[in-house]
C-alpha cells in the first residue's frame, strides 16, 4: 500500500520536473542565502573569542591606571610586596610589511596559567619563548605580516589572527615604551591582602567586560548582516510557498482519489511530509554547499570592515564546524515547514468528495485578501510599538520587520484597488481586458510580487542609507582631514628642530595630540587642540554654544564626539567628569563617523597640563596644495623620517573612503541577490501561471486576437505589475531607510545620519526591476506567441 | 454563398479525421452537423472558424478563401465574421456578463449599445449583467456565450455543442434562443452536435462519417 501511494504521489514529480526543480531551488537559495551569511557571523565570533582568550587573560579581573597612563614597575612591585598575585601585561601596536599587529607582552612566570598566551608559551617551552633574544609568538598568517619585524617570530596555530605576544622586556622593546599596561588578577589570591586603593590609589579594578567590548561591540553589524540573510531567506521560502501550493493544488484530485478508495486524512500528511523532508533534505545539501560559496566570496570584505570599522581582526579563510552544517540542514526542514504547513493542513481537511478545482490557487477569495490586510495592520501596529516603546537594537529590527511584512501584505490589495481604478477608466475592449485580467491574475503572483516589493524596497532603503552615509562621510572627511599633510616624528627630542625646519615652509603646524582614559566608564580618547581656523572653519560640529571656538582658545570647555554625547545623553552646557578626577564642560557636539570609541577634545594646553606623558610626536600641517611633495621630501631629506611617519591627506581620504566601500560591498552584494531571487520568483511565478493561463486566453485568441499580440500583452503585464510594485516600493524603502538612519545606525553605531534622496539611482532600480520582470516573462510570453493553435483548440474540446 | 467547404483533408499522424468533406451554407441558412463522438465534427468546425490549418482541400467565406491567409487575417476575420459558441461556454473570466457579451463587438468596433440591450433582454440576461462567470450557472453562462457571439452580427455562427453541458430542458431553451436569434440576425449557423433530435430542429442536417459528409 506505501509504495502504491508513493507512486501515486511522486509521479506528479515525473511529470513536472521544472516545478520540482523550483522548489528545490527556491529552497536551496533561501538557505544559501541564511547559511552563508551565518557562516561569516561564526567565523568571525570565533576570531573574536580567540583573541577575547588572549587579550582578556581569560576573563579575569584587571588593573588599569585610573588616568590611562602606563602603571610604573615600582607600582606592580609594591602591590607583589603587598601579597596581591597579579601579573604584567603590556599591550601596543608593531608594524610589519604586511600591516600593524597588536603586540602583547607577558610575563610567563606570573602569568595565568590558562590563558591562551601562557598556554602557548608553556608549549613551546621557556627556553625557545624566552632564549635568543625572545620569540614573538603569532598565529601563522600574522607572522607572515612581521617577516621584516627585527626580532625572532614564531608561528602558533590557535592563536587569535592580528595578535602577536612576547615576553614583556621583548615587548617593551619593540613598542619603545616604559611600564605596564594593565595588571592581570589571578583568581586565587592569598587571604590577607592590603587594600589596592591604599597600595596603589590610582589605580582601579575592572571587571574583564573589555574582553567582550568586541564582540559587544561588533554584534550590530553582524545584526545587520543577520538581518539581510533573514530577509533574503523569507524571500526564497516566497518561492517555495508558491512552488509547494501549485504543487498540491494540481495533485488535489490524486488526493481526493486516494482519500476515496481508503487513505486516511493522517497517512495522507503523513506521506507529504516524508516527500517534503527528503525534498528539504536533497535542497538543504544543496543551499549549505551555494552557502558556503556565498561566504567565502563575502568573508574578504566582511573582514576588511571588520578592521576598518572596529579594528577586529578576522581571518579570510573559513572553518566551518559541523554545528553550521547541521543547523543549515534545521532552517531547510524548518523552512519547508513553513512555507508548506498551510497546504498541509489544507490536505488534512480535505473531504474524499471535494471537487476538483484545478484553477483554485490562482484564485484568491476577497477573504484572503482581508486576512492579508488585517495581519498587514497587526504586523504595522506591532512595529509602531516597537518604535514608541521599545527600545535598543531588537526593536529597532522589530521595527524595520513589521513594516516590511505590513507593506508585504498589504500589496495584493493595494494593487488590486489600483488595477480596479484603472479597469474603470480604460477605454477600449483589451484594455479593460488587459486591467481585468491582470487583477485576476494578482493571487497567482501576489506571492512573487511581495518578494519582489521587499527586494525593491530593501534596495531603496539600504541603497538610500549607504548613499546619505557616502555624501555624509564624505563631507565629514573634507571637513575632519583639513590638514594637508600628517606628520609623526620618530621621538619627542626630534620634535623642536622639526619644528623650526617646519615654520617657515607652512601655513601652520596644528598639533595632534592625544591620550587615552576612562570617560563615564568606557574607554575613551582625548585629543588636544590649539585655536586655529582650520578648526573654526571646518571642524563638523552638530550642537555647540555660540562661542565655542572662544572658549577652546581660552583654554575652557571640551567637544565631545556624537557617540559619547548619545550613550551619556550629552549637550552642550553637560558637565563632563575627565580621567584624573577633574571636570570640565560640554561646549560642542560633533559627527565622528566609524569611530567606535567615545572622543574628547580639550585645548591642547589643558591636555598637557593635566596628562603630562602625553606623546607629543603627531602634527597636521597646513601646506599650499603645490608644496605638499616638497615638504615631504625636505622631511625625508632633512630628519630621514621614513615615508610611512607621513600621511597626505589625499591618500588618507582614500583609504577612509576605501573602507567605507568595503564596508558596504557586502550589503550591497546580498542587495544583487535579493533582487535575483525576487526575480526568479516571478520567472517561476509566470511559468507554473502559463499552463492554467491557457483556457483565459484561447477564448481572447478565438475572438480575434493574434498569439503574438497575447504574447506582447502578457510580457506588458508582468511590466506593469512590476512597475507598480516598484512605485510602491519607494515609500517603503525610504521608511525603511529613516528607520535604518534614525534608529538602527543610532543604536548600533551612536551617530545618525542625515537622510538624503537620490532619486535617480531609484529611476535605475526601475530600470533593472522592469529588466528582471521582462526577462522574467519574455520566456513565457514567447512560449505562447509560437505555442501551436493545437494546444490552444484543446481548451474548446468537447472530449477533453 | 456564405460558406464554402470543398473537399477538405485533416489527418493527426496516420488517422484522416477528414477525407474530402464537402458542403456548404447560405446566408441565414441553418445547418446541423451530426456524427459520432471522435468523427472530426469539432475539428471540422475549427477548420472553417480559422483555429486549425487544414491538409488539403478548401474554405471560403463570403468568397474569402482561408488557405492563404496568415495567423492576423485569420484572427481579423474572426472578430469581423463570425461568432463562436462552444460547449465549455470559454467566457473570459475577468470580465463580467455584461462586457462579455459586448466584448466581441467592441473588437469588431461595432459595438451596437442598441442591440446589444434588446440581446441581453431576450437572452434573459438583465439581471445578470453585472455578475462574473463563475457566478452564474451554466445555462446562464452559454447564454452569454451566445449573446457575444451575435453581438457583433457576425455573418456566419458556429457553434460547436452549444447544448453539451447543459441538462435537457435548458439544452432546450438555449438551443431555441440560438436558433432564433440566428434568424433574427439573418446569419449563418452550422451547428455541430450528436444530438439528433437538436439536429431535426435545423432546417439542413447532414452527417460525418469516415471523413465525408453526407446528407
Amino acid at each position: 500500500m506505501t509504495a502504491a501511494i508513493l507512486s501515486a504521489l511522486l509521479s506528479h514529480w515525473r511529470r513536472k520536473p521544472f516545478q520540482l526543480a523550483t522548489l528545490i531551488l527556491g529552497l536551496a537559495l533561501a538557505t544559501a542565502l541564511w547559511s552563508g551569511v551565518q557562516a561569516i557571523n561564526a567565523e568571525a565570533r570565533q576570531s573574536y573569542a580567540r583573541a577575547a582568550e588572549v587579550v582578556g587573560g581569560g576573563g579575569l579581573d584587571e588593573l588599569v591606571h585610573l588616568g590611562g597612563s602606563p602603571i610604573p614597575v615600582e607600582t606592580y612591585a609594591a602591590l607583589r610586596r603587598g601579597g596581591w598575585r597579579v601579573s604584567p601585561v603590556v599591550e601596543g601596536w608593531i608594524f610589519g610589511e604586511g600591516g600593524r599587529v597588536r603586540l602583547l607582552g607577558i610575563d610567563p612566570l606570573t602569568a595565568p596559567p590558562d590563558t591562551r598566551a601562557a598556554e602557548a608559551a608553556a608549549d613551546l617551552g621557556l627556553t625557545e619563548f624566552l632564549g635568543d633574544g625572545g620569540a614573538v609568538l603569532a598565529a601563522p598568517t600574522t607572522a607572515e605580516r612581521l617577516s621584516d619585524l627585527n626580532a625572532r617570530v614564531e608561528p602558533i596555530d590557535g592563536l587569535a589572527p592580528g595578535i602577536a605576544f612576547a615576553d614583556l622586556d621583548v615587548a617593551l622593546e619593540l613598542l619603545e615604551t616604559e611600564g605596564f599596561s594593565r595588571l592581570i588578577v589571578h583568581p586565587e589570591q592569598p587571604l590577607r591582602q592590603a587594600p589596592i586603593a591604599e597600595i596603589a590609589p590610582n589605580l582601579e579594578r575592572r571587571a574583564p567586560d573589555a574582553a567582550e567590548d568586541l564582540a559587544r561591540l561588533t554584534d550590530s553589524f553582524h545584526l545587520n548582516l543577520t538581518a539581510f540573510g533573514l530577509l533574503s531567506f523569507a524571500v526564497g521560502l516566497f518561492i517555495v510557498n508558491g512552488a509547494v501550493g501549485l504543487a498540491f493544488e494540481q495533485r488535489r484530485p490524486v488526493f481526493r482519489t486516494l482519500r476515496a478508495i481508503g487513505v486516511t486524512s493522517r497517512q495522507l500528511v503523513l506521506f507529504l511530509t516524508i516527500e517534503l523532508t527528503v525534498l528539504a533534505l536533497i535542497a538543504g545539501a544543496l543551499g549549505i554547499g551555494l552557502g558556503y560559496l556565498v561566504a567565502a566570496a563575502l568573508l574578504p570584505d566582511v573582514a576588511a570592515t571588520l578592521r576598518g570599522l572596529y579594528g577586529a581582526t578576522v581571518e579570510g579563510a573559513l572553518t566551518l564546524s559541523p554545528v553550521w552544517w547541521a543547523l543549515g540542514f534545521v532552517i531547510a526542514l524548518l523552512g519547508t515547514a513553513l512555507a508548506s504547513a498551510n497546504a498541509l493542513w489544507r490536505v488534512a481537511r480535505l473531504s474524499p468528495l471535494a471537487a476538483a478545482k484545478p484553477r483554485a490557487w490562482s484564485r484568491a477569495s476577497a477573504g484572503t485578501s482581508q486576512t492579508q490586510l488585517i495581519l498587514s495592520a497587526l504586523c504595522l501596529a506591532v512595529s509602531l510599538g516597537a518604535l514608541v516603546i521599545g527600545g535598543g537594537l531588537i526593536s529597532g529590527f522589530l521595527l524595520l520587520g513589521g513594516l516590511l511584512l505590513a507593506a508585504a501584505l498589504a500589496l495584493p490589495a493595494t494593487l488590486s484597488a489600483i488595477l480596479g481604478l484603472a479597469e474603470r477608466t480604460a477605454k477600449g475592449p483589451i484594455s479593460e481586458w488587459f486591467w481585468a485580467d491582470t487583477r485576476q491574475q494578482l493571487p497567482g503572483l501576489s506571492l512573487a510580487l511581495m518578494a519582489l516589493l521587499l527586494a525593491l524596497a530593501a534596495n531603496i532603503g539600504v541603497g538610500t542609507m549607504v548613499q546619505s552615509f557616502r555624501e555624509t562621510f564624505t563631507g565629514w572627511l573634507d571637513q575632519r582631514l583639513a590638514s594637508e599633510i600628517y606628520v609623526t616624528a620618530e621621538s619627542e627630542a626630534q620634535v623642536p628642530d622639526m619644528l623650526a625646519f617646519l615654520e617657515p615652509r607652512t601655513d601652520a603646524i596644528l598639533p595632534i595630540w592625544d591620550t587615552e582614559g576612562e570617560v563615564l566608564g568606557a574607554p575613551a580618547e582625548i585629543y588636544g587642540v590649539v585655536d586655529h581656523p582650520t578648526y573654526r572653519d571646518s571642524w563638523p560640529l552638530l550642537h555647540a554654544v555660540p562661542d565655542v571656538w572662544n572658549r577652546i582658545a581660552d583654554g575652557d570647555g571640551a567637544l565631545v564626539n556624537e557617540q559619547l554625547a548619545r550613550r551619556e545623553d550629552l549637550a552642550p552646557g553637560s558637565t563632563l567628569p575627565m580621567p584624573g578626577g577633574w571636570e570640565t564642560t560640554v561646549t560642542g557636539v560633533y559627527s565622528d563617523y566609524g569611530n567606535p570609541l567615545g572622543q574628547v577634545i580639550i585645548p591642547k594646553d589643558i591636555l598637557v597640563a593635566r596628562y603630562p606623558d602625553v606623546e607629543r610626536t603627531n602634527f597636521g600641517l597646513r601646506v599650499p596644495k603645490d608644496e605638499i611633495d616638497a615638504v615631504r621630501t625636505a622631511l625625508v631629506v632633512e630628519f630621514g623620517l621614513p615615508p610611512d611617519n607621513m600621511i597626505d591627506q589625499a591618500s588618507l581620504k582614500a583609504f577612509s573612503l576605501q573602507v567605507f566601500e568595503r564596508t558596504f560591498a557586502v550589503t550591497g552584494a546580498l542587495n544583487v541577490l535579493t533582487l535575483g531571487v525576487a526575480g526568479l520568483a516571478i520567472l517561476t511565478s509566470l511559468l507554473t501561471l502559463a499552463a492554467m493561463r491557457l483556457p483565459q486566453l484561447a477564448p481572447v485568441w478565438a475572438l480575434g486576437l493574434t498569439r503574438e499580440r497575447l504574447g506582447r500583452i502578457e510580457l506588458l503585464r508582468s511590466l506593469v505589475l512590476a512597475a507598480l510594485t516598484f512605485v510602491l516600493a519607494i515609500p517603503v524603502g525610504l521608511i525603511l531607510a529613516w528607520v535604518l538612519l534614525a534608529v538602527i545606525n543610532v543604536e548600533a553605531f551612536g551617530w545618525r545620519l542625515p537622510m538624503m534622496l537620490f532619486p535617480l539611482d531609484w529611476l535605475w532600480l526601475g530600470a533593472l526591476s522592469l529588466l528582471a520582470a521582462g526577462l522574467a516573462s519574455l520566456w513565457p510570453a514567447r512560449r505562447l506567441a509560437s505555442r501551436p493553435p493545437a494546444d490552444l483548440i484543446r481548451v474548446f474540446a468537447n472530449e477533453r | 454563398m456564405l460558406l464554402d467547404v470543398r473537399n477538405l483533408k485533416k489527418s493527426f499522424g496516420d488517422v484522416a479525421i477528414l477525407d474530402g468533406a464537402s458542403f456548404d451554407v447560405d446566408a441565414g441558412q441553418t445547418l446541423a452537423l451530426t456524427g459520432e463522438s471522435g468523427s472530426g465534427k469539432s475539428t471540422l468546425l475549427h477548420i472553417v472558424g480559422g483555429l486549425e490549418p487544414s491538409d488539403g482541400g478548401s474554405v471560403e467565406i463570403d468568397g474569402q478563401p482561408l488557405a492563404p491567409m496568415g495567423d492576423g487575417e485569420r484572427a481579423r476575420l474572426r472578430r469581423d465574421a463570425i461568432g463562436l459558441v462552444f460547449q465549455q461556454f470559454n467566457l473570459i473570466p475577468s470580465l463580467d456578463a455584461a462586457s462579455n457579451i459586448a466584448f466581441q463587438a467592441r473588437l469588431a468596433g461595432r459595438a451596437d449599445a442598441g442591440w446589444i440591450r434588446e440581446l441581453t433582454g431576450r437572452l434573459g440576461l438583465t439581471e445578470h449583467a453585472a455578475k462574473y462567470p463563475e457566478e452564474l450557472s451554466g445555462g446562464q453562462q452559454q447564454r452569454v456565450a451566445i449573446g457575444r457571439a451575435l453581438a457583433a452580427r457576425p455573418r456566419l455562427i458556429l457553434a460547436d455543442e452549444p447544448t453539451g453541458n447543459l441538462d435537457e430542458d435548458t439544452g432546450d431553451i438555449v438551443f431555441d434562443l440560438l436558433l432564433s436569434l440566428t434568424r433574427d440576425a439573418g446569419a449563418g449557423l452550422l451547428i455541430v452536435t450528436h444530438s439528433e433530435r437538436l439536429a431535426a430542429r435545423a432546417e439542413r442536417r447532414l452527417h460525418l462519417s469516415h471523413g465525408k459528409v453526407a446528407a
